[in-house]
């Protein structure tokens, strides 16, 4: 059987041309407007409340569209924005070491591996400095020196300080930021919230994207919302391996519903693994949680050289233990990108070395730097995560080293968009970690909340205005029309049938074997053997969810396994195209490693010359094979090299 | 943005809980000032009866204390009707009570401020009825020096006054008002058990109520910065031991050791 | 280890709900109480029955999602930690856990441990924020804010909206969540801007919404688990002083 076939037409990104520096500001001349007596014409929906979801709803109702903007949680400041820890990247130099707009587009672009748009890369590193100044204005309490000016720190090994951070809650404090510019919105009656709503349809008519399908999460009640153009900020789908750093409720069903009305997916094997999270206890646990990037600045990690040593750390001498990070790659030793170090764990581990009750774990050791730089320092640079960590595990850092493994914790991929953030599906709209990003096959530290903030401020109000021009004489949508009737019928009834399996089986234990089976097969490495195994495992384990999961109650209350039973239904078919997509792709970039693609020491083997492309995939019905679109990938400024950390 | 909030001074529950806080904290002004009246009662003999007697006498007809004297009951009564509406008001914001509650965090004091209140209301107006009402309009003693003379409320023993309508009058010649012997009927409730009772079990009431209030006002007022507030919240555990032990005193030393007073 | 739990169950707003006692055994020290609820709830869907309604979302403290009152204290028995953040390991083998949801009149109930906190989010509209659109903004640093002012600020912005303090306050006061607002912008010379509306709207507001007042217990900033101090109450007043004596 084939598992996919490929579109012979190449997918066009429409960027713009010309000098990289002048693309944006020509290209945002040249899109049309809209006057404000027609934008008070103009709805638009925004699903999504996190960073990229509030800006953007926010800055179109300041606009003056009328905005409809859908949270699943009670409250929009909830969105999963708000756990981002570290900090927020941004080209201002302030600290005058040389950083350059040019500078951090050169180092997403390669930390990316190459494997994103150089024209979006750009753009995101020219706006990265407004947003620091709107955020200000907001009132986010960023960290500050004496003098009163603005701190910075460095981050993820790039060799400048360009984060800026609010303690270790810089996400929660720039998404207060763009909720409260959205309550305010809210206040003037320009925006319209619907928190505890979940979206689980798009209404496409004519081909064009005109409404959602929403269910009341308090009432069970279903709702037709229509608007002349709708927009997904709707966040990343890493809790398709079930545990992740991922709030327990974030979800795909947004997006993979938008897919099978016709907007393709951008490469979704795509996966971000962190190295640092606190490791997996016990077989009940329901997430896992992130322990910053920035500890590894001043921690060592090792295992023990002997296999199942049943010595405590603080027992094994010196020389018998393995500082594999330092040994592998002496040059950048502990600060190696995030998925060079998850890979190196997972490989000690599997050898048979990993510590702790699971032996699914490393060890981070503070113990050189107290002896270095003193407890009462490391516990200014670090206490509330030893603080996070002691909570969790009960033991303290201070005195045995933490044990840190690999998670996932972010989704490059995600639904294709072209540079003016727009779908395949015209008027559908994608912001935030919901699109495929500008993050390539890797994501660097710290750049996430600038690109949510990125497409919500200061892309979107402006390139959405360019469709909408269209719009002006459309009259508003009228939700009668029979494309709402199906798409309100279709969700009707998946919902209806979810509920009268009335099986044996909890949906969390069901979505914990899905997460397994792409944990094993579909994580940090990957072989095409593994893979074609779980896409065989995926259909087995979705035939049994359909035949024996147990949802209880009525879909006409609050009804939370009901919603959790949607979404795993459709992490099922995400994780088929996930796998596909890693099978398909026969090369090694960013945190996707494939075994059969590597070097003769162990690192990943990019294939420039058949895989610089963007695969986007159109759907074709359930457990139909997919077809692959291309959308090449051209690098005029940062020629692609392989990047060595030895 | 829009002033969009309810006018009127005393609309809103902080604003009503700001006044609290002012009378309340004048109320704890007074206490200081009774309170230091009436330690003058624990001041043997004779010099100590005339001093305690002038003090009532100045206290009920210096204009200046008159007109603070209104303030002050304006104030009992306001912090009163104020403290049942916003009781009343705090307790309907919970309609459902919980199961089990622990009371972590918060002092039973600050818990409990209107039984407190109550408390300490019920103990004024015994309080007053006893010595204010009875003094203003009652059936008063009036003060005899060791001579056997009566007093003016200027405080001299005029030898051979009478007393007539509560003026003295030596050979028909009005001498002016007489002193009211305010000690003498101190000395005597305080002879009787019950009444010393009351009067030293209703300070524990008080002792708590300002435990907690005299800070709070603080904090109502804003009046809180950094550190110094430690000082305050010292100063008011202080204020709630000593002033309701200094009146507790009196009753008691006069119930237990009268002779220490002669 | 096992534990007695007896957790209030309620359809909806309309049912006047009860304590339902459930046993759950074989727990491990190192689960979260949320994740031995989780198991319990496997359990009851497993054997039909309709398992206990919770929220929560984040897992890890910060989203202010979760939010149950356990055995007479909102977010349990730990201090300066969210319900996600208990673990089993902070009770004792054979205890009995009273689980009730947060209780105001403006919290209502929307089904057993699920309340409604809008109430919050209708605060915020009314005037917890700075009146800024986008691209309006100067660069970052055109106004240097003294370091102290701006943790001060940040110290109250990492109010998480849970509502623990409406929980723990026996006015059911919802001073504590307003205050961390008032104060945060109103400690920022963005923020000065707008104080007086602000803090006179959001007052009001809160109070529509059938919140009781602030007596100064101090039961919220102990239950806070962001440790959002009383001074914050004092700024407020402060504020509701002068904006009441500035016309
Ligand atoms: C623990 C952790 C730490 C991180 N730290 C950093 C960091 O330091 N720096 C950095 O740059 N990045 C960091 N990231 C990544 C970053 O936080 C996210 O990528 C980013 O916040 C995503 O924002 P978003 O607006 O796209 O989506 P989200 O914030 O995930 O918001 C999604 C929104 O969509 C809504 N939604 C989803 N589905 C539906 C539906 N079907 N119907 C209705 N509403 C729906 C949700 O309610 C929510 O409001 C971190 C991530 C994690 C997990
Ligand atoms: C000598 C007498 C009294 C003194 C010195 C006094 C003092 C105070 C003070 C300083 C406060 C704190 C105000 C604040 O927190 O802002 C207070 C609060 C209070 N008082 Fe009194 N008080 C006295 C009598 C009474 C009486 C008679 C009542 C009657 C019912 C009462 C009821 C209360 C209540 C209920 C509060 C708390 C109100 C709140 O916190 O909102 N008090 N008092
Ligand atoms: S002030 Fe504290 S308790 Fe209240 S909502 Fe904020 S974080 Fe929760
Ligand atoms: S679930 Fe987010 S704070 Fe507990």
């Amino acid at each position: 059987m084939t598992l996919y076939s490929i579109s012979d037409k190449k997918l066009d990104g429409k960027c713009p041309t010309g000098p990289i520096e002048k693309r944006w500001t020509q290209h945002k001349a040249s899109l049309r407007l809209v006057s404000p007596a027609n934008k008070r014409r103009l709805d638009v929906i925004v699903v999504g409340t996190g960073l990229a979801g509030s800006s953007a709803a926010a800055s179109l109702a300041e606009l003056g569209y009328n905005v409809k903007v859908f949270c699943y949680q009670d409250s929009a400041r909830r969105a999963h924005s708000i756990a981002a820890q570290g900090g927020i990247n941004a080209a201002k130099n302030y600290m005058n070491d040389g950083d350059s707009v040019f500078r951090l587009f050169y180092d997403t672009v390669k930390g990316g591996d190459y494997r994103a748009r150089e024209s979006n890369v750009y753009r995101l590193a020219e706006v990265s400095a407004n947003i620091i100044d709107q955020c200000v204005a907001q009132g986010v309490p960023f960290a500050r020196e004496y003098g009163g000016y603005l701190d910075n720190r460095s981050f993820g090994g790039v060799q400048v300080s360009r984060t800026f951070y609010a303690k270790g809650q810089t996400g929660q404090q720039l998404l207060l930021g763009a909720y409260q510019a959205l309550m305010r919105q809210v206040a003037r009656g320009q925006a319209v919230l619907y928190s505890s709503h979940e979206m689980l349809d798009l209404v496409v008519i004519d081909g064009k994207a005109r409404g959602i399908i929403a269910r009341n999460l308090i009432t069970g009640e279903l709702e037709r919302h229509g608007a002349h153009a709708v927009v997904l900020c709707t966040g990343g789908y890493g809790n398709v391996f079930f545990l992740s750093t991922n709030a327990k409720n974030s979800n795909a069903t947004a997006i993979w519903r938008a897919h099978r009305r016709g907007a393709f997916f951008g490469n979704p094997c795509f996966t971000q693994i962190h190295p640092t999270c606190i490791p997996v206890s016990g077989d009940y646990q329901s997430k896992l949680t992130l322990m910053s990037e920035s500890l590894r600045n001043d921690g060592r990690i090792w295992v023990p050289k002997k296999k199942d040593d049943p010595r405590k750390p603080t027992e094994i001498p010196e020389e018998e233990r393995d500082y594999y990070l330092e040994r592998r790659y002496p040059a950048f030793g502990n600060l190696v990108p995030r998925d060079v170090a998850s890979r190196a764990a997972k490989e000690r581990c599997d050898a048979g070395y990993g510590v702790g009750p699971s032996k699914m774990a490393v060890y981070l050791d503070f113990s050189d730097a107290i002896k270095r730089m003193g407890r009462a320092a490391i516990e200014a640079k670090y206490g509330n995560l030893f603080e996070i960590y002691q909570l969790i595990t009960d033991e303290n850092p201070y005195e045995t080293p933490m044990r840190i493994y690999p998670a996932v914790h972010y989704t490059m991929g995600g639904l294709w968009v072209d540079y003016n953030l727009m779908s395949t599906i015209p008027g559908l709209f994608v912001c935030g970690e919901a699109n495929f990003s500008d993050h390539g096959a890797n994501r660097l530290g710290a750049s996430a909340l600038m690109q949510g903030l990125a497409d919500g401020y200061f892309v979107l109000p402006y390139t959405i205005g360019d469709y909408l021009a269209d719009d002006i004489r459309t009259p508003k949508i009228d939700t009668r029309h029979e494309a709402f009737e199906e798409a309100e019928k279709s969700v009707n009834e998946r919902i209806e049938k979810l509920l009268s399996v009335r099986g044996k089986t909890p949906v969390d234990v069901l979505h914990r074997k899905l997460g397994l089976t792409m944990w094993d097969y579909c994580g940090m490495s990957r072989n095409a053997e593994g893979l074609k195994k779980a896409l065989q495992i995926i259909d087995d384990l979705e035939d049994e969810f359909w035949k024996d999961v147990a949802v209880p109650g009525t879909g006409k209350e609050w009804n939370r396994e009901l919603e959790k039973a949607g979404r795993v239904a459709d992490f099922f078919e995400l994780a088929r195209l996930m796998c596909l997509d890693a099978l398909h792709r026969e090369e090694s970039c960013g945190g996707h490693f494939r075994e059969e693609y590597q070097t003769e020491d162990g690192e990943a083997l990019r294939r420039d010359d058949l895989f610089s492309y963007v695969a986007a995939w159109e759907y074709t019905g359930h457990r139909q094979p997919p077809v692959l679109h291309k959308e090449d990938l051209i690098f005029e400024y940062c020629k692609p090299t392989v990047r060595s950390y030895k | 943005m829009e002033l969009r909030a309810q006018h009127g001074l005393l609309k809103s529950l902080v604003a009503k809980k700001i006044l609290m806080a002012l009378t309340g904290l004048f109320l704890c002004l007074f206490l200081v000032v009774h309170l230091s009246g009436n330690l003058q009662l624990l001041i043997p003999g004779y010099s100590g009866r005339l001093q305690f007697n002038s003090y009532a006498v100045f206290m009920t007809h210096f204009p200046l204390i008159k007109i603070i004297s209104y303030v002050l009951y304006l104030s009992i009564i306001i912090h009163v009707l104020d403290a049942l509406v916003l009781t009343i008001r705090n307790r309907r914001a919970r309609t459902v009570d919980y199961a089990v509650k622990s009371g972590y965090g918060s002092t039973f004091a600050s818990r409990n401020m209107g039984i407190l209140g109550s408390l300490i209301l019920i103990f004024l107006v015994l309080h007053l009825a006893n010595f204010w009402y009875k003094y203003k309009f009652g059936e008063m003693p009036y003060m005899v020096s060791p001579e056997g003379h009566y007093v003016s409320q200027k405080g001299e023993a005029i030898p051979g006054a009478v007393l007539k309508e509560g003026h003295l009058w030596v050979d028909g010649v009005d001498k002016g008002p007489a002193m009211k012997d305010l000690y003498e009927v101190v000395r005597l409730a305080f002879g009787q058990s019950w009444i010393v009772a009351i009067y030293v079990l209703s300070m524990i009431p008080l002792g708590y109520h300002l435990a907690h209030g005299f800070q709070s006002g603080f904090q109502t007022l804003g009046l809180r910065f950094g550190k110094a507030f430690s000082v305050i919240r010292v100063a008011g555990w202080l204020f709630a031991i000593i002033i309701p032990l200094g009146f507790a005193i009196i009753p008691l030393v006069f119930y237990f050791f009268p002779e220490k007073l002669n | 280890m096992k534990v007695y739990l007896k957790v209030w169950r309620q359809r909806n707003a309309q049912d006047p709900g009860r304590f339902v006692d459930y046993t759950v055994d074989g727990i491990n020290p190192d689960m979260s109480f949320l994740e031995m609820l989780d198991v319990l709830n496997n359990r009851l869907i497993s054997q039909g029955e309709d398992p206990i309604a919770f929220d929560s979302d984040c897992r890890e403290g910060i989203c202010g999602t979760c939010g149950l009152y356990i055995n007479g204290r909102p977010h349990g028995p730990l201090p300066r930690a969210t319900t996600c953040q208990v673990h089993m390991r902070h009770f004792k083998d054979g205890e009995t856990i009273v689980i009730e949801p947060w209780r105001a009149k403006a919290f209502p109930v929307i089904k057993d441990l699920v309340v409604d906190r809008s109430a919050f989010d209708r605060i915020i509209q009314a005037g917890g924020y700075i009146s800024v659109n986008t691209g309006q903004a100067p660069d970052g640093n055109a106004i240097p804010i003294p370091k102290e002012d701006a943790s001060k600020a940040f110290d109250a912005a990492t109010c998480i909206g849970c509502g623990a303090c409406v929980a723990a306050c026996k006015n059911a006061s919802a001073m504590l969540f307003v205050a961390a607002k008032v104060a945060h912008l109103g400690r920022l010379p963005q923020g000065r801007i707008e104080a007086r509306e602000r803090v006179l709207n959001m007052l009001s507001q809160m109070e529509k919404e059938g919140f009781g007042g602030c007596t100064n217990t101090g039961a919220c900033e102990a239950e806070c688990p962001k440790g959002i101090s009383l001074e914050n109450i004092a700024f407020l007043n402060r504020e509701f002083i002068k904006a009441k004596i500035s016309f």
